[in-house]
């Protein structure tokens, strides 16, 4: 599991360094769920029942990351969706996704 | 503490409402405003990190958008770069939380602090702190502040005010609640950081306020600073020291927002956003030109008006933790804040007046109204400093002994 992380923030490591945009957003996504993967490696797989009280006396599964997780993985939606739509029209406007066009304050 | 976040959100929410007479242009702009002081609010209020994290949230995804609204080539530019990082930085703060979570298997502030405390800070917590110093300070403008001259120079006037009074503020906050509370324990490691990019931080946004000829980003300039002086407080550690940083985030927030609304006014008026190109608006303006002469005074911490105990106490902090290196760079800073704000005031209050009286803009009444309301807060934090100190104190009380603070919550559950 953890090997698997390392993967995927590398990825997406390389993907935000790019000078794409779609690329940049796309590591984004990636990175956010190499996050969430990670939430519940650090959460502990543990193989246990289902945290109900009737269950109480056989050991449990730990909930609360996996609650972590989902408000993780909305919030993570919402920021890709905006992101998407942002640069949409910024390629609209500024007619180029290449972030090495797009730098820099206009001078003063 | 809730005392504090209370009296400052209701502040910042007295702004919002002087400052929303000035906007009249688009379309769902007061929700997002209204969504941004709710993840503000909820961020000063919460005790729990996972729901700060969801409250940075709502005020990031709140900030995208009025960063974003308008739609002009040079907004969206920043504002795409605004947002990427905001997005990586808050992944990374989710890091921080599961490793948090995974180390110590819970989540709300207090607790979190009584098993840091049971089991000691080793190595692997203070490596989280860290983590998440860095995603706050990048939050804040504390050094990693690259993105924010940039994206706060951009959006209209309005919203620059609402940013430059809040958003970093929030940050400083979250610093200073995660460094009292949760990790005191090694502050030769943790608060020596604090402290080194504090001081970097105020060098760096001196250069950059002295150097720059854009009204706008003289004023961005002036927040880094004021981020940088705040944190020195934290960084020293002091009972003095803190309640002086406290004390001076409350007065940074109100005048912040009035000196970035009367850089958007002199900007409305004269249509110039270079020193150069302005000058004699305090014969049109006198009573404008006089507000800004205040506004001034106040941010270099003149004594009657509010920026002057904060910097009172921070110094009294820094003298008794002996760290002189920052009482220096802390008062330096005070100077260059002067010379950069005195350059805008010279250049283009004073002089000949280019606008003739013909056709010269009248100021729009209602932020007129809301520059006086900001004005008399000032003078009035500066006069009636010491009740307000009471409360600064109860709240620094709880910052220095954490103690107070997790029986107040664990005894309740």
């Amino acid at each position: 599991m953890m090997i698997l992380i390392g993967i995927l923030v590398s990825v997406a490591t390389y993907l935000i360094l790019s000078r794409n945009m779609i690329r940049v957003i796309l590591g984004t996504a990636i990175l956010s769920h190499a996050v969430n993967l990670l939430l519940i490696t650090v959460g502990g797989l543990k193989t246990g029942n289902v945290p109900l009280l009737g269950h109480a006396d056989a050991p449990f599964t730990d909930a609360l990351p996996q609650a972590l997780i989902l408000t993780a993985i909305v919030i993570s939606f919402a920021t890709t969706a905006f992101l998407l739509v942002l640069a949409y029209r910024a390629y609209k406007m500024n007619g180029s996704d290449d972030f090495r066009e797009l730098r820099g304050m206009s001078d003063e | 503490m809730v005392l504090t976040a209370n009296i400052v959100t209701s502040l910042c929410l007295l702004y919002a409402f002087s400052t929303i007479g000035e906007r009249h242009e688009k379309m769902f702009f007061y929700p997002y405003v209204l969504l941004l002081i709710g993840g503000v609010n909820g961020s000063f209020l919460t005790g729990d990190i996972f729901n700060l994290f969801v409250c940075f949230e709502v005020m990031l995804l709140a900030s995208y958008v009025l960063v974003a609204l308008g739609g002009e080539k040079v907004q969206l530019r920043e504002s795409l770069k605004y947002v990427l990082i905001n997005v990586v930085g808050s992944s990374v703060f989710l890091i921080a939380l599961a490793y948090l979570y995974g180390t110590l298997k819970t989540l709300n502030m207090a607790h979190i602090a009584v098993r840091v405390a049971e089991v000691g800070q080793d190595p692997m917590l203070t490596t989280v702190s860290l983590v998440l110093f860095i995603v706050f300070s990048l939050k804040a403008g504390l050094l990693l502040f690259f993105w924010l001259p940039g994206s706060y120079v951009v959006p209209p006037t309005a919203v620059q005010a609402l940013f430059a009074a809040l958003l970093t503020k929030v940050g400083v906050y979250a610093l200073i609640r995660t460094f009292t509370l949760m990790f005191p324990h090694h502050p030769e490691v943790t608060h020596t950081i604090i402290g080194i990019f504090a001081g970097a931080t105020i060098i760096a946004g001196c250069m950059g306020a002295i150097s720059s000829r854009n009204v706008l980003s003289i004023a961005s300039y002036n927040i880094i600073i004021a981020v940088g002086f705040i944190l020195i407080g934290l960084a020293v550690g002091t009972e003095t020291a803190l309640m002086g940083s406290v004390f001076y985030l409350i007065h940074d927030m109100i005048a912040k927002a009035l000196l970035f609304l009367i850089v958007g006014m002199m900007f409305y008026l004269t249509g110039e956003k270079l020193i150069d190109n302005m000058s004699g608006l305090v014969r049109n303006y006198p009573l404008f030109g006089w507000m800004y002469f205040l506004v001034m005074l106040a941010l270099v911490g003149i004594p009657p008006l509010s920026g002057f105990v904060g910097k009172i106490l921070i110094g009294q902090g820094t003298i008794e933790a002996n760290s002189y290196v920052l009482l220096f760079l802390g008062f330096a800073s005070s100077l260059a804040v002067l010379y950069s704000l005195l350059k805008v005031f010279l250049s283009s209050f004073f002089g000949e007046a280019i606008i003739t009286n013909e056709d010269k803009k009248p100021i729009p009444f209602f932020s007129m109204v809301s520059f006086v309301a900001l004005a008399i807060c000032i003078v009035g934090i500066g006069l009636f400093a010491e009740p307000l100190l009471a409360y600064v104190q109860d709240a620094t009380n709880t910052l220095v002994n954490p103690s107070v603070y997790i029986d107040a919550i664990l005894s309740e559950n």
